[in-house]
């Protein structure tokens, strides 16, 4: 019971960091960035080549993949994205050049590193293990599940506390009316993507050493679990992503715990599913999604 | 070199190649259906696993002859679209895609578990009954209605639909039993393409009805174009002969095919959607509106 709570949180705090990514963005475009999963994919595969081949150690390593997920980021926007703002589509146009910039990427992975999963050397994170009453923890669990709450306090703070969280918030209320008060819009949206890919990228390279597994298409199964997590959490609240996320991860131990896993996955869509149909604002989203 | 032999494999690839141009034809028609009153459905790998799956069964467990089977194939994801798209259309945009793309997982892992079926392995040695005749003419039936709807009273809703919805919706018309409807056909399209292509190519397994599958046929119906009805075929049938003619160059290059076609795949996508909004087939167009636009430059004083 305590393993499996544990075990939850651990999961479930990478959901969590994987899916305020995609709720920022959310928030401030109203456009899914479904090119999220592969700045998810690469961030893990550029931490593993920092260590393999430039021998860094891990708490580099790890700070420089997310930056490189920021840039990314900035990348994903520049593309996909801004060339589309403004037409009459937008919406669903910038799902399909996510998608498409998505494949890109992860063609280009398949073609350099290969279909095969990799993983990080042993030895590159501590292995020891603590006991919380009757739970066996790793060190590596409690060192991702500390840095995923850290990143998720900064986030908040950034966007309650920061002029740029409040530049954020304007943007998401309503790009016009921004605009008119002086703020740069754009600028706004670039970073509102660098902060979203920066987290897709730390939730990466945490997830490679979680399951030890960098592979090519990685981010295929992450990605429609953030999905279930940002509709469960209501789309564009990031305290409902954050609360989301643990749930899912939860849900997801205790299926398994339970039912076996082979229903693992069907579990996260059978939510996904059931929210949308009765309560398709989510648990904390406050607008009313069907006119979207 | 390889004399008879070798013309003998041209042939099997190509007529494979040919099966496929029709099949992935019939599936990007699925997604402009429901595409032409505005919605983004991807519950289409879905439906086409429900197709796939019901007519294998019957053929292998059943004497039942092969019109039937398809004709079961085709029905059942109908069916089942219906009490899925009475709570699912109520959403839009993202909303319902999102939607969608879960219907699809929770198809594909419950044949991943379902144990009659083989679970992951899937069915295989499905008798071949489809040839080319039946899959071109399943795709021109499917053309058919499409086109037999396009300048109707129903065309003309689903336009209205796809522009404004809440202003059609003031008009009178019936925006989401129109919706419902292109959903079932699309479902039945979908699973029409599933069940010849079982027995196209022997067996059915879910690993062919992931997201990547539905994202494979979106791409198809989004760079052949979706304004025309027959845009998603063109752009079926470009992405499905353009990786075999790239596999030769990419051969000598060195690179591996798998990836080269995902590639291509999204290159060509991107490129569409950021340039050629409307798809490959208005690109004739464009390109007349630049000759002319050119001309009259050179004839202006």
């Amino acid at each position: 019971m305590g393993q499996q709570i544990v075990n939850g949180v651990f999961l479930g705090s990478i959901y969590a960091l994987f899916a305020l990514g995609y709720t920022l963005v959310f928030g401030v475009l109203d456009i899914l960035n479904l090119a999220h999963q592969a700045v998810f994919m690469l961030c893990a595969y550029f931490a593993l080549l920092l260590v393999l081949h430039l021998h860094l150690p891990m708490f580099l390593a790890f700070p420089a993949a997310v930056l490189a997920g920021g840039l990314l980021g900035l990348g994903v926007e520049r593309v996909a994205f801004r060339p589309l703002r403004g037409r009459a589509d937008s919406n669903v146009s910038g799902l399909i050049s996510s998608i498409a910039l998505a494949t890109v990427l992860e063609a280009l992975a398949l073609q350099i590193f290969g279909p095969d999963v990799e993983r990080f050397p042993f030895g590159i994170v501590p292995d020891r293990t603590l006991h919380l009453g009757d739970a066996v923890v790793s060190e590596l669990q409690v060192v991702i599940i500390a840095i995923a709450l850290a990143m998720l306090l900064a986030l908040t703070w950034v966007v309650r506390w920061t002029a740029l969280g409040r530049r954020i918030r304007a943007v998401a209320e309503s790009p016009a009316a921004a605009r008119v008060l002086g703020v740069d819009v754009d600028r706004v949206i670039a970073a509102s993507f660098f902060v979203s890919s920066a987290l897709g990228g730390a939730a990466g390279v945490l997830f490679g050493l979680a399951f030890n597994n960098v592979s090519p298409d990685m981010g295929r199964t992450v990605e429609l679990k953030g999905l279930a997590v940002i509709i469960l959490g209501g789309m564009g609240s990031m305290p409902g992503a954050a609360i989301a996320g643990f749930a899912l991860g939860l849900v997801e131990v205790f299926t398994v715990a339970k039912l076996g896993s082979s229903y693992r996955d069907a579990v996260a869509f059978g939510i996904l599913f059931l929210v949308l149909v009765l309560r398709p604002r989510g648990l904390l989203g406050s607008r009313a999604l069907r006119e979207a | 070199m390889s004399g008879v032999g070798g013309l003998g494999d041209f042939w099997l690839t190509y007529q494979s190649t040919v099966a496929f141009v029709g099949l992935n034809g019939l599936l990007a028609l699925s997604v402009y259906t429901t595409l032409s009153c505005g919605q983004l459905s991807l519950a289409q790998a879905g439906f086409m696993a429900l197709g796939a799956y019901t007519s294998a069964l019957l053929t292998l467990h059943t004497s039942a002859p092969f019109p039937a089977v398809l004709l079961a194939g085709t029905l059942a994801p109908a069916l089942v679209a219906v009490p899925l798209g009475l709570p699912v259309l109520r959403l839009h945009g993202v909303f319902l895609a999102i939607a969608t793309i879960g219907f699809g997982e929770v198809v594909r892992i419950f044949f991943v578990n379902l144990e009659a079926t083989n679970g992951a392995l899937g069915l295989v040695a499905i008798p071949q009954r489809a040839g080319l005749a039946g899959i071109y003419g399943a795709l021109a039936a499917a053309l058919f209605v499409l086109w037999r709807i396009r300048g109707s009273r129903a065309g003309y809703a689903l336009e209205a639909i796809r522009e404004d919805e809440p202003a059609a919706r003031t008009m009178g018309i019936d925006a989401s039993a129109y919706k419902l409807s292109m959903l079932v056909l699309g479902a039945a399209f979908a699973g029409l393409a599933g069940a010849l292509d079982a027995h196209f190519s022997f067996m059915v397994a879910p690993a062919s009805y992931s997201f990547g599958r539905v994202v494979d046929m979106l791409v198809y119906a989004v760079v052949g174009g979706s304004a025309a009805f027959y845009g998603p075929v063109v752009g079926a049938a470009f992405l499905t002969l353009l990786p075999e003619v790239l596999r030769e160059i990419g051969g000598r290059l060195g690179l591996e095919p798998g990836p080269l076609r995902l590639f291509v795949n999204g290159l060509v996508l991107l490129l569409v959607v950021l340039f050629l909004p409307n798809g490959l087939v208005s690109l004739p167009r464009r390109v007349r509106r630049y000759v002319a636009g050119r001309r009259a430059e050179a004839h202006a004083p």
